[in-house]
Order: structure tokens, then C-alpha cells, then sequence
């Protein structure tokens, strides 16, 4: 244990290995630590950024959704009355044609009746001369008489 | 284990002996392991020391062979293994060796970070060396200690070869270290406060009346001298210490069947504990370098 030249030995060697640590060793650890430290964070900014735009995203997503469903439920809406309008429509000109098509039978009824009514006129002229005739006996001057009876078949 | 016609005293004692290289003076007389003289020296010498009295007769000028290979040795490994890292290191993801030698540099950084507060390149890389030198250097305690010194002795042939294999078990190592650190101490008192600053400092405090110089200086120098002496003591005794311990309870082994059993329990036991120790004292030689550091750096103080 005598105290001697180990001493001044020592303390150049602790002097050397504290350069070199100082030199080659310290620096470039710290460095890497540094550099992985501000990619960490910047990874975990850009994460953070990434999380607050997926919030939004879905936001908008929703707002979206919402805004379909607003619209799609105003379409169905308008659909329905576009529909309800149209059956309307359709029953009011089924009940104009259904009405025109009446009249129209109708009329055309009675034109058939006036037209029976006047060849039954015209047959009852006919006939009332043809009974006349019977009756008379006699022949009549069909040019003389005729006129006097379409008048009186006119009358009936 | 103590190899046969060896006392206790002489384990113990060849144990703690340091191999030794250094001049013995013309007219020196050798002695031989029986107390003979066995040669008288025709002129100064450089030779390796024999026996403890020849160590010590070589004076300051010797060098402990032992502690400076072993601190130089596992110093370069140190350097070697962190350098090799650092020259690889990637800012991805660290694996293996990376992620264990970063774990040891953010430890060491965000301890210096809490006690030193000034910009300096030095501080923080000399924590990182002091802490893994030191910690490796006391890890060799852990080695029982009989392994190294009967390989050495195996090697050199030599059977009687002194060996310590923990530098810091020798005062040397320990206070050559707290020297350095005494040096930087006092460069950058020096450098941050002036020659002034720090004369002031040392004159002028704790009581600041010019009276009270001549007490201030007896003080503040007795404080100053105190700082790197028991940063080196501590280390060396904690060390030294475990060191003994480790060698009484291998003396157990040479007695006997059931005192070996028993002392086997207790080395396990003592290293294990002594882990803890080895750690401790590493941290502690650490943060106190840290703190001198930043007293020395410490210049708002008015006194």
C-alpha cells in the first residue's frame, strides 16, 4: 500500500479515457439520443394531428350523413305528395272522362231516340196514309196529299 | 485456499501486496523467502519487488504493474465497447449493446443535469467515464479472488508473483483519480472565477473581516485538500474493505470440508451484497466529481 509513480499513472490514464469519452464516445451518443427524442415527438405530434383529423372526418361524415338523410327524407316527402297529387289528378280525369263519356252516351242516346222517334214519325205517316188509303178507299193523289200529311206527321 | 506452508498472515498479507516494478539502490540486499540474505545488489536495479519491504524500500518511484494494466485494461474496454457503439449507433430503434449503453448514458446525464446546471463539454462525459471505469474496476472484486493471481502466477512461473486484480483496492488508483479531479476543480475555479475570484473565496470565507483571513485560508484550504482526499479515500476504503472480507472467507476454504460449505454460502452471500456496494460506490464517486464541478462553477455566491 505505498503510495508511488501508480499514482501519476493513474491519473493520465483517467485524463486519456475522460478525452476519449469526452471525444468519440459522449457526442455522438447524445446526438442519436437527441435525434430519436425529436423524431419520437414529432411522431407523436404528427399522431396527435392524424387523431384531430380523423376527429374531423368524422365530424364532416356525420354532418354528411345527416344532411343525406335531411335531403333524401325531403325528396320521399315531396314524393309522396308529387304522389298523392298525381292520384288525385288521375281521379279527377278519370271522373272528367268517366263524366264526358256519360254525356256523350247520353247524348248520343237521345240522338238514337230522336232518330227512332223520326222514323217512327215517318213510319207513322206512312202508315196513317197507308190506313187512310185503306179507309178512303179511294186513290189519292199521293203528290196532292202527301204534303198535307208530312205535315200532320211533322205535328206528332 | 492458501497454498501449503503459507500462514494466514502471509495470505492475508500476499494478498494485499501490490506487484510492484521500481529501482532498488546499489548495496541493497535481497532477501529470500526465509529471511536470508540471498544477493547484494552490484548497482541500482529495476526490478519487480519480492517481498512488501522491497516495495516499499523502492520509494515514489515505482509503479504498481497490477493496478495500472487492470485499470489501463478495462479503461480501453470501456472505450473500446462505448466508442464502438457510439460510431454505430442509429437514432431508429436501438437494439442489444445500443440500448444498454444508452440506458447507462441517460442514467448518467440526467443525474449530472440534476446537480450541474452550467454549460461545460467536460462534466458530463467524465461522469460517464468515472461511473463505468470505476464500476468496472470494482466489478473485478467479484472475480474470487484467488482465480487471477494463481493464473498470473501460473503464467510467470513465478509461485510467490504478487497480484491484485481490483485497482481500486489500491490507494494509487483511487486517489490518482481524485487528483484529476482536484486538478479540473481547481482549473475551472479558476477559470470561472478569476485567480482572484478564487483567492477571495479562499480567504474570505466563512468570515468575511480581513481579520479573519489568516483562519478563513487555515479553513478553506484544509476543505479544499479535504474534497479529493476523501473522494479517494472513500473508494478505496469501501474497496479495500470488501476485499477482505472476500479473502477471510476464503481462508475458510483451506479449513476443512464444512467450513469451505459454510464459506462458499458466505462469498455468494458477500458478492451479492457486494453488488450493491461495487454500484454504490461508483454512483457516489460520480456525483460527488459532479458536485465538486459545479461548485467550482459556482460564481453568483457572495460571501
Amino acid at each position: 500500500m505505498n503510495i508511488n509513480l501508480t499514482l501519476i499513472g493513474q491519473t493520465i490514464s483517467f485524463a486519456m479515457f475522460v478525452w476519449f469519452c469526452m471525444k468519440f464516445v459522449w457526442p455522438a451518443l447524445l446526438g442519436v439520443m437527441q435525434e430519436r427524442e425529436t423524431k419520437i415527438a414529432n411522431g407523436l405530434e404528427a399522431a396527435d394531428m392524424a387523431d384531430k383529423d380523423l376527429e374531423l372526418a368524422k365530424q364532416k361524415a356525420a354532418q354528411n350523413l345527416r344532411e343525406a338523410k335531411e335531403q333524401a327524407a325531403t325528396i320521399v316527402e315531396q314524393a309522396n305528395k308529387r304522389g298523392v297529387q298525381i292520384v288525385e289528378e288521375a281521379k279527377e280525369a278519370a271522373r272528367a272522362e268517366g263524366d264526358r263519356l256519360k254525356t256523350a252516351a247520353k247524348a248520343e242516346i237521345e240522338q238514337d231516340a230522336n232518330r227512332a222517334k223520326e222514323e217512327l214519325r215517318g213510319k207513322v205517316a206512312a202508315l196513317a196514309l197507308a190506313g187512310a188509303e185503306q179507309v178512303l178507299q179511294a186513290t189519292i193523289d199521293d203528290k196532292a196529299h202527301s204534303e198535307l200529311v208530312n205535315k200532320l206527321a211533322a205535328e206528332l | 485456499m492458501a497454498s501449503e506452508g503459507q500462514s494466514v498472515t502471509g495470505y492475508i498479507q500476499h494478498h494485499l501486496q501490490n506487484l510492484a516494478y521500481g529501482k532498488l539502490p546499489e548495496g541493497y540486499e535481497r532477501l529470500d523467502a526465509e529471511g536470508h540474505v540471498s544477493s547484494v545488489l552490484t548497482q541500482d536495479t529495476w526490478t519487480i519487488a519480492h517481498t512488501a519491504q522491497e516495495a516499499a524500500d523502492m520509494g515514489f518511484w515505482a509503479v504498481h504493474v497490477d493496478t495500472l494494466g487492470w485499470s489501463l485494461a478495462l479503461g480501453s474496454i470501456f472505450c473500446l465497447v462505448f466508442a464502438r457503439v457510439a460510431k454505430n449507433a442509429t437514432a431508429g430503434v436501438p437494439r442489444g449493446m445500443q440500448s444498454f449503453v444508452e440506458l447507462i448514458v441517460e442514467f448518467i446525464n440526467s443525474t449530472v443535469n440534476d446537480t450541474f446546471h452550467h454549460k461545460n463539454r467536460l462534466v458530463a462525459p467524465m461522469a460517464l467515464t468515472i461511473f463505468v471505469w470505476v464500476f468496472m474496476m470494482n466489478l473485478m472484486d467479484l472475480v474470487p479472488i484467488d482465480w487471477l493471481p494463481l493464473a498470473a502466477a501460473q503464467v510467470t512461473g513465478d509461485p510467490h508473483l504478487f497480484f491484485k486484480v481490483v485497482p481500486t483496492t489500491d490507494p494509487n488508483a483511487t486517489l490518482g483519480m481524485a487528483i484529476g479531479v482536484f486538478l479540473l476543480m481547481i482549473f475551472f475555479s479558476i477559470k470561472n472565477k478569476g485567480i482572484g475570484g478564487f483567492m477571495r473565496e479562499l480567504a474570505l470565507h466563512p468570515f468575511n473581516h480581513p481579520v479573519m483571513i489568516p483562519f478563513n485560508l487555515f479553513l478553506e484550504i484544509v476543505g479544499l485538500i479535504a474534497k479529493p482526499i476523501s473522494l479517494g479515500l472513500r473508494l478505496f476504503g469501501n474497496l479495500y474493505a470488501g476485499e477482505m472480507i472476500f479473502i477471510l472467507i476464503a481462508l475458510l476454504y483451506s479449513a476443512g470440508l464444512i467450513w469451505g460449505v459454510g464459506g462458499a454460502i458466505m462469498q455468494l452471500g458477500w458478492a451479492i451484497f457486494h453488488i450493491l456496494v461495487i454500484t454504490l460506490q461508483a454512483f457516489v464517486f460520480m456525483v460527488l466529481t459532479t458536485v465538486y464541478m459545479a461548485m467550482a462553477h459556482d460564481v453568483d455566491e457572495e460571501h
